[in-house]
């Protein structure tokens, strides 16, 4: 059995040590906010934070994680940046069809968390891993930036 | 103008949506509870309103109104991301005068009579033809729920109905100040007949059509609770992914799966004789299962196609006269002078690459089968799930889900219909999971095109136009009664209703279908390679007439005079005609398809090397009344970007029957560092509405690619954009 920290609970799981984190939350503990895209780490759709980094979920084994905590999409709201990510994103109405959006609000969130008032540079560095088919990122960046401005 | 490409009849049609009349011939049935509501003439008033207490308002197949005042509003089209759900809502609680606050919207159960799309004859969503075909229909089922509550209240009052007004869901009768609420009317309203044709309101009197309301659907999507097809997890459920024959028509031949049994969590493996799935405890196990498989395959008669043959076919076949779409005047008089120019343009393979990979969970019993998916074409998947499953349809029940994307792969069932023979297989219910890699590699391709046009100019006006399409009849497949006469109306949409005056002019089309893949709908269908051809090809033109590329066009569009505003107010949003510097260039494309007029500028950087930089982007679309000009921006930035990222990148190649791109390290995406500032700006129209959700898709490709033009002067003739043609040229 492994014990995983996600979001604030401890969790024991009983799958094979190389098993990627991203199939352990959605097909065994039924998280499934966090989703699947590419499997190589190319859209960010799985995109988790590992002790408040974001980290893509499908390339990060459970025997790789130890005691660091993991937050999905799920309890992000619960944290200050998380919250305004995610209204920021409805008050611009960001999303489409959603399905990247997960990746793309753990990784803003992420970028706030590291960067509270971030240019555009540092908002291409931060979101260019994660791909969106229905082409939200010009309301994605607007998005953040009027987070990053919420006090 | 004729802007839709088929009707029920088949026949093209040269009308705006109405499609009121086909509704009503497809059974515009009142809900299967309101049966109930009849027994209210005949029993004694008392257990009428005792019975009508308990019951649920359902006058028609779209709106359901309980006795809390809670309106159900019910979803014929599905949410792909385009904010349809918002926008149907919009439209059916605007005439029935509800309150926004309290309605809810649920996915229609497969049922091709009450939610056939009236234009495109199936349950289907697809072709910008939500709103163009539901306008009126919903607008009348809104309009008679309201009569039917108007009649109630004005019955209870003793009072002519005309005395009253509706507002927020509730019944007005201004004299004396009465007012009822509508939940409080359910029992009496469900005892009156709905007209058939009750009054509609003028636009000035819209509440809620023309405003940017917020979407219903993006709450869920902001904190991962939202479900998609994918995460469907059924008590019990096991879990599947599969490889198919990676050439179209080989077999399976022999598969030793002695390794892959051995991998934990590995259940079974499923063989067919086309594909080969395992199923285990999750995902990762199913996937080391398949990897640890050795399958030998029978490639079958497609093992040799390339991408060259593919291309050689075509572009013998473009050299036949093809069938003749449209003749005005007299094009090979007009064009049998001097001075004819001629061009040809070519569009590739693509694959969809939606980002919820394709997936449809499936349970299967002696009895019964039970699906879950997010699908464009839910009555077709219902069909393909009891075909596999060798059930009725009445003993099959799919579950639709939002969409993590469609662009027109999921206009195809052919994924529930590969689940459901695994299913079959399986003991309990399975989710059938394709990875990326499969995904692309099995999709549904949008058809290459090869575009042969000629024109002649007299005094800087076209005179005569020719324009040969080559390419897949996709219609011919999808829908064959609409094929006629050798020409596909989707394969001519937007070219043989060229919005330009030309005195004389002929479009052919030519089929001519690709071997070894199947080709379908890609967002933006056939416009997209009819507008990039024609909208490259005026560039081309106004350069040889020495003519400003806005004005060239401006020159045509006399007769279409809300194309020309479109243009003039690009133009002025756009800073058209100011300085930029070396190797920069602006690039316009106008375009009327899915019944839209948008006119695009893309301002663009061409480096030594060849590489393109995306500076900044304008559009001005008039799409008639906007039902939600909010979703309408979205629709056209996310189109555009759509577009953007095939014309820069895609392209789906073929070597010995396989298809060689896998995954987005090798068929890539635009990503938010390569996404100019795209500004849209929406044109007050008092119109019926277009259609938007393709419309950024096909406007953006011809724009960049004459944006390029002028930033180098190569007119590239071929998407995706050839580096190796832009690096090193000086401005023209």
């Amino acid at each position: 059995m492994i014990t995983l920290t996600i979001n604030g609970e401890n969790r024991e799981v009983g799958v094979a040590p190389d098993m990627p984190l991203l199939w352990v939350l959605r097909d065994v503990l039924g998280l499934t906010g966090t989703k699947f895209g590419c499997g190589i780490a190319q859209c960010g759709a799985c995109t988790v934070h590992l002790a408040g980094k974001p980290v893509r979920s499908c390339q990060l084994s459970v025997n790789a994680i130890g005691a660091r905590a993991i937050t999905t999409v799920e309890t992000i709201g619960s944290t200050p940046n998380g919250l305004k990510v995610q209204k920021a994103w409805l008050d611009l109405e960001v999303i489409q069809c959603g399905y990247c959006q997960s990746g793309q609000i753990m990784s803003a969130t992420a970028l706030l968390d590291a960067i509270p008032h971030p240019d555009d540079a540092d908002i291409d560095a931060a979101m260019a891993g994660n791909i969106c088919r229905c082409g939200t990122y010009v309301r994605i960046r607007q998005a953040i930036k009027r987070a990053a401005a919420q006090e | 103008m004729s802007t839709q490409p088929f009707s029920e009849s088949g026949a093209a049609s040269t009308a705006l949506p109405d499609a009121t009349s086909q509704v009503s011939r497809r059974g515009f049935l009142r809900g299967a509870v309101s049966a109930a509501f009849c027994l209210g003439f005949y029993m004694p008033l008392r257990r009428a309103r005792a019975a009508a207490q308990a019951e649920t308002f359902a006058p028609n197949a779209f709106i359901r109104v309980d006795p809390r005042g809670e309106v159900t509003l019910i979803m014929s089209q599905v949410e792909m991301g385009q904010g349809i759900y918002t926008s149907i809502s919009m439209i059916l609680a605007e005439e029935l005068d509800a309150d926004w606050s309290r309605v809810r919207v649920e996915a229609a159960p497969p049922d091709e009579k009450l939610y056939a799309n009236p234009v495109l004859t199936i349950q289907c969503t697809g072709n910008s033809d939500s709103i163009r075909a539901f306008w009126k229909p919903l607008r009348l089922a809104g309009a008679a729920a309201r009569a039917c509550f108007v009649q109630a209240a004005a019955r209870t009052w003793r009072i002519a109905p005309t005395e009253c007004r509706t507002e927020n869901g509730t019944v007005i009768h201004p004299p004396t100040g009465r007012k009822i609420a509508y939940g409080d009317l359910v029992g009496r309203a469900a005892a009156i007949d709905p007209p058939k044709d009750p009054p509609l309101k003028s636009p000035e009197a819209f509440r809620l059509i023309g405003r940017p309301l917020k979407r219903l659907d993006t709450p869920a999507k902001s904190n991962g609770s939202a479900k998609y097809g994918i995460d469907t997890m059924p008590p019990g459920v096991k879990f599947a992914t599969l490889a198919a024959s990676p050439v179209l028509g080989g077999k399976v031949v022999r598969v030793d799966d002695q390794k892959a049994k051995a991998v934990p969590g590995v259940r079974q493996v499923v063989v067919l004789d086309d594909l080969v799935a395992v199923v285990g405890d999750h995902m990762w196990a199913a996937q080391c299962g398949l990897e640890a498989l050795d399958i030998t395959w029978d490639d079958g008669p497609n093992a040799e196609v390339s991408s060259d043959l593919i291309w050689s076919r075509l572009r013998e076949a473009s050299l036949r006269e093809g069938a003749v779409a449209k003749q005005v005047g007299d094009a090979a008089a007009a064009l049998s002078g001097g001075d004819v120019i001629g061009a040809v343009y070519e569009m590739p393979l693509l694959a969809h690459c939606c980002m919820e990979p394709l997936n449809c969970t499936v349970h299967i019993t002696p009895t019964s089968a039970e699906a879950w998916i997010g699908t464009q074409v839910l009555e077709r998947v219902h069909a393909a799930v009891a075909k596999a499953a060798g059930l009725p349809e009445s003993q099959v029940t799919v579950h639709n889900h939002l969409l993590g994307g469609g662009f027109g792969r999921r206009l195809e069932p052919d994924m529930a219909y590969s689940a459901a023979r695994i299913a079959k297989q399986v003991d309990g219910p399975v989710k059938v999971v394709w990875t990326r890699e499969e995904d692309v590699r099995h999709d549904v391709y949008r058809p290459a095109y090869r575009d042969l046009l000629w024109a002649r100019l007299e005094g800087g006006r076209i005179v005569g136009w020719k324009h040969r399409i080559s390419g897949s009849a996709v219609m011919a497949r999808f829908l064959p009664p609409v094929f006629k006469k050798g020409v596909d109306p989707d394969g001519v949409d937007s070219a043989q209703d060229i919005p330009y005056d030309i005195p004389n002019y002929r479009v052919e089309f030519n089929r001519e279908e690709p071997p070894g893949i199947v080709t379908g709908f890609w967002r933006g269908v056939g416009p997209n390679n009819n507008v990039f051809a024609i909208e490259s090809f005026m560039d081309e033109l106004a350069r040889k007439a020495g003519q400003d590329p806005i004005a060239f066009r401006r020159a045509h569009l006399d007769k279409t005079p809300r194309l020309q505003a479109a243009l003039e107010l690009v133009r002025e949003k756009s800073g058209w005609g100011s300085p930029l510097p070396a190797r920069c260039g602006r690039g316009v494309s106008a375009q009327i398809a899915f019944a839209s007029f948008i006119a695009t500028v893309v301002e663009c950087e061409v480096s030594e090397a060849g590489e393109v930089k995306l500076r900044r982007q304008t559009t001005a679309v008039d799409t008639g009344i906007a039902v939600n000009p909010d979703t309408v921006m979205a629709q056209l930035q996310g189109g555009h970007i759509f577009g953007l990222t095939a014309a820069l990148y895609g392209e789906i190649t073929l070597e010995k029957g396989r298809v060689q791109q896998s995954n987005f390290d090798n068929y890539r995406m635009l990503r938010i560092d390569q996404t100019p500032p795209i500004d849209v700006h929406v044109i007050k129209s008092g119109e019926p509405p277009g259609g938007i959700g393709e419309t950024g898709t096909t406007a953006v490709v011809p724009a960049l690619r004459n944006a390029i033009y002028a930033a180098t002067g190569v007119p590239l003739r071929r998407m995706p954009i050839d580096r190796k043609l832009l690096s090193g040229r000086a401005n023209l």
